[in-house]
């Protein structure tokens, strides 16, 4: 009990069982609702995004190619998306590492201490990173863990684009011109 | 049922990434400046288990595989553009929604970022779906088909990467 307090798991242990649980979400999902459901996150962007058109634009949406073709619903993905935060939210109330942060301390380095800076600069990467995993077709969720696992070659390609992309981007942005 | 299975696997799934602490921007960044080796390690413990699990409940026939397609031409597009912007935003979609939930408040712009680039991407997907989405298509293909290898020979090689990979982190205490 007393390692559920526990500030840090060591990334190894959690990342084997992290594995566990892919494989146990498979046989659960194909046993209990007959279609195997591997981790993935990104898609529910797409529908919680669609979701929102259709509080305004209702017509729009069933208009839209891309989004019916995802099917604009709350299924699994979403709630696994809902479950992540209150999983997220607990271990750090447990662990007591919840920490309130308007901005990280590599981006405060090299941009400053503003708020609104940083929340410009996230929202624009939200929007290309987003985009870009659409594109590519999955994240390192669905692409890097659950494709890699079934040794996908879209995962492997995805997940190496992913890594040239943000390593050379981290480089440039937090780096370079650095002592 | 469905639903209630969703918001449990992905409760584990969140407190284990809170608990390896790879929802914090320090460790995505961290990594992608090869500074802080902690979600690879995270993530290739993750695949290691997986990759074996996967294979072996698939080969007695007890799971099916899901295979997502390969579009050469957009992975490599859409893979590097999401590396832009994962390396400024310093969160892919799911440890976004996780960083949120541990106080990093800022993450909520991100996610915000996020639902816009959904709601572009699926304005230009006609435009997409005829051009970029048509490069390279090779359908849903595993590395073993291609090599045509036994894809225990190629599990058994990547257990072997990764558990290098792991014991030079150890040696050089990374």
């Amino acid at each position: 009990m007393q390692t559920f307090f526990k500030e840090r798991w060591s990334p190894y242990v959690a990342g084997a069982l992290v594995g566990f649980l892919a494989i146990l979400s498979v046989v659960l999902t194909t046993f209990i609702i007959e279609k195997p459901k591997y981790l993935g996150a990104s898609t529910t962007f797409v529908r919680v995004a669609a979701l929102i058109e259709k509080g305004v634009a209702p017509e729009h949406v069933a208009s839209n190619e891309y989004f019916q073709a995802k099917k604009v619903k709350v299924d699994w993905q979403m709630l696994f998306i809902l479950g992540l935060f209150f999983g997220a939210l607990t271990s750090s109330l447990m662990g007591k590492s919840f920490k309130i942060e308007k901005v990280p301390s590599i981006w405060k380095e090299r941009f400053g201490n503003r708020g609104i800076v940083r929340a410009i600069g996230a929202f624009i990467g939200g929007v290309i990173a987003l985009f870009g995993v659409r594109l590519a077709g999955g994240c390192p969720s669905g692409h890097g863990l659950s494709g890699i696992m079934q040794l996908a070659l879209s995962g492997m390609i995805a997940m190496i684009c992913f890594l040239i992309g943000g390593m050379i981007t981290a480089y440039l942005l937090y780096q370079k011109g650095k002592e | 049922m469905e639903l209630l299975l969703g918001l449990l696997t992905g409760f584990v799934f969140g407190f284990l990434l809170q608990k390896a602490q790879v929802l914090r921007f320090e460790k995505q960044v961290g990594f992608l400046l090869l500074k802080d080796m902690t979600i690879i390690k995270f993530m290739f413990s993750a695949i290691l288990v997986g990759v074996i699990g996967i294979y072996l409940l698939s080969d007695l026939g007890i799971i099916t595989l899901k295979i997502k397609a390969t579009y050469v031409g957009a992975q490599i597009i859409g893979g590097l553009l999401f590396g832009v912007g994962w390396a400024v935003a310093g969160y892919c979609p799911g440890t976004s929604v996780g960083a949120l939930a541990e106080g990093r408040f800022h993450a909520a712009w991100v996610i915000i970022g996020m639902l816009v680039g959904a709601a572009i991407y699926a304005e230009l997907y006609p435009m997409m779906k005829e051009s970029i989405l048509q490069w390279g298509q090779l359908g849903k293909i595993t590395i073993p088909e291609i090599f045509h290898l036994p894809h225990w020979v190629v599990i058994g090689a990547v257990v072997f990467i990764i558990l290098s990979l792991f014991s030079w982190f150890q040696k050089k205490g990374l």
